[in-house]
């Protein structure tokens, strides 16, 4: 397609559903991958205590705390553009406002994230001795 | 599955778009996939409550995942309102998954071999993990370490 005048010069950004398409799509992904090794992990607990906690101790190290910290994210971004996705379909009136929508999901995620972000992050700290 | 060929509908007319336009996103028109697109929903209304608040109890409240260890497991799953929470959470997490994996398969794997095979693998593997969760949540019994705790 040709170019138009205006297009020259300007980066091309998308449209906020292309975004939660593609963010829907990876944070399903890597959820279910998690739940794979989650599922497996759980069930170490009927070998006992000591192997349980063994397992569990993977969390007292930083990066771990890091990927927790995306897990958490990637939840609560896949069950609000959930919400979302599911009022476009079941009403399907509301897409008109599609745009409005999907500022307010990301808006809320954001929300959602400080005090997550604070409460892991000082975890993650204290655990290095930071705090 | 049978493979079958059979003459496509004619196109439905291409929606008008823009303002006025009678809006909505595609939805499969019916058969398993509109199962699928139907389950793929309710599910997520449930994990909404289940996952979500897995989540936040295991790893944002009340010191997060610090807390989390066998005894704390064995006190939870000696309920049976956690029992069920997390077997109906471990169902509808792994249908949830896998099938949105199918969609994702659907996208990028195209020779249908290659796909059958890569869907097996998750099937296969959900199957095993879905005998795995149930086993441990119902027949998990902490008291067997009851000494060694």
């Amino acid at each position: 397609m040709a170019k138009r005048k205006s297009d020259v010069g300007t980066l091309y950004k998308g449209s906020p559903g292309q975004w939660s398409w593609i963010a829907h799509r990876i944070t399903g992904v890597a959820i279910v991958l998690f739940l794979f090794v989650h599922i497996v992990d759980t069930a170490v607990v009927g070998w006992g205590p000591e192997a349980y906690d063994r397992v569990e101790s993977v969390y007292q190290n930083w990066f771990v705390r890091l990927l927790e910290l995306g897990l958490v994210a990637a939840v609560v971004y896949h069950a609000l553009n959930g919400v979302k996705i599911m009022l476009f379909d079941f009403w399907p009136s509301t897409t008109r406002h599609m745009k409005g929508l999907s500022l307010a999901t990301t808006g809320l995620f954001l929300v959602a994230m400080v005090p997550i972000t604070w409460i892991i992050g000082k975890a993650t700290l204290e655990l290095v001795g930071w705090l | 599955m049978a493979v079958e060929t059979r003459e496509r509908p004619a196109a439905p007319a291409p929606r008008p778009s823009g303002a006025g336009a009678r809006a909505g996103r595609e939805r499969p028109s019916g058969g398993f996939e509109l199962w699928a697109w139907l389950f793929m929903r309710i599910s997520g209304i449930v994990l909404l409550f289940l996952a979500v608040g897995h989540v936040l109890i295991m790893h944002v409240l009340d010191e997060g995942i610090d807390r989390v260890n066998f005894d704390f497991v064995a006190v939870r799953w000696d309920d049976v309102f956690w029992q069920t929470w997390d077997w109906v959470m471990l169902s509808l997490a792994l249908v949830h998954g896998i099938n949105g994996l199918r969609v994702v398969v659907q996208d990028y794997v195209r020779p249908a071999g290659a796909r059958f095979a890569v869907n097996m693998v998750f099937y296969t593997l959900g199957f095993i993990l879905f005998a795995l969760g149930t086993i441990v949540v119902f027949t998990f019994d902490a008291s067997k370490w009851a000494g060694a705790v």
